[in-house]
């Protein structure tokens, strides 16, 4: 018994639109941060997915790029969450309302 | 058996990214995000992909997630405070979601055909040595460049996160019979046997206080 593409799509398909709806709904920065990292997830297995599907193997190549831009991005973008907590004493994404520090 | 374990899979991960979207408190969401991305990785390894599976468990739940937790932990972050932004985002993010999920499942799973061929169970198609062989031949400039990406976020999260410490106190140079004497008060301090000696550099310290 196999499970079809179009399952894996869906749910990829799911937990991006969850992804959207936490960066949207959600006050804390941390976890819009968060909720950027479920996307790239979903995006991933709809990569992964697709490879398995075409037996090709760029699939993966780029899921490997994905997560590697993915651990730039929170290791620069936690930097960058540490300096704002140090001067606006919050993590309340509706306060931080300034890009100057 | 190939579907029952998409399915419980699918399930978990579908009710660890919903916790992740209704717990208050951050550390919570970090956990259920983590409980996604193990069960992406058993999701990857039904897909016949062992090395991203790998990969996601190392790299993801491993690495990015402790960062993530060691940032909450570090900034002490409490639960988040309602505002009346989030009251109206939630009014216009649940039908947003509904909406962009129903346009990416038409869209995605609509125009793929049911009849093609399916991947059968533990089909490995994609082994390290295949994938390490893509990398390093067809996908090798993208690679250095993605080295050059590391690098510069490595200088640039140090450089962000820096403490920018206010200039020290000005401390006063001490001399060095008087460095002795310190010495001796903290080596003599709590013995019985050393108050004598320490009232005697005690003493020393205060004439010379006088002196100066």
């Amino acid at each position: 018994m196999t499970v079809p593409l179009s399952y894996y799509l869906v749910l990829s398909a799911i937990l991006f639109s969850l992804g959207v709806l936490a960066f949207v709904v959600k006050r804390n920065i941390i976890t819009v941060f968060m909720s950027i990292e479920l996307m790239l997830n979903a995006v991933n297995l709809s990569f992964v997915s697709f490879a398995a599907h075409w037996h090709r193997l760029s699939g993966q190549i780029f899921v490997f790029f994905v997560m590697v831009v993915a651990a730039a991005e929170a290791a620069v973008g936690l930097a960058i969450i540490i300096a704002v907590f140090r001067t606006r004493e919050t993590l309340n994404i509706d306060r931080v309302n300034l890009l100057k520090l | 058996m190939h579907l029952g374990l998409f399915i419980a899979f699918a399930v978990i991960c579908v009710a660890g990214a919903i916790s992740l979207v209704a717990q208050r408190h951050p550390i919570n969401s970090a956990l259920s995000l983590i409980v996604v991305m193990g069960s992406l990785a058993v999701l990857y390894l039904l897909l016949g992909a062992e090395f991203v599976a790998a990969i996601q468990l190392i790299v993801y739940a491993g690495a990015i997630m402790v960062l993530f937790v060691f940032v909450i932990m570090l900034l002490n972050a409490g639960a988040e405070e309602r505002t009346r932004g989030s009251r109206v985002a939630m009014a216009l993010g649940v039908p947003g979601l509904i909406v962009v999920a129903g346009v990416l499942m038409y869209t995605l799973a609509g125009h793929t055909a049911a009849g093609q061929d399916q991947l059968a169970i533990g089909a490995t198609y994609g082994p390290p040595v295949a994938i390490g062989r893509s990398l390093f031949r067809e996908f090798l400039l993208p690679f250095e460049v993605t080295s050059i990406l590391i690098l510069i976020a490595i200088m640039g999260a140090v450089l962000l996160a820096r403490y920018h410490a206010a200039p020290a106190p000005e401390t006063r140079a001490i001399d060095p019979d008087e460095a002795g004497d310190l010495l001796q008060l903290a080596g003599t301090h709590g013995s019985a046997a050393g108050a004598r000696e320490r009232r005697r550099a005690e003493h020393r310290m205060r004439e010379r206080e006088v002196t100066r």
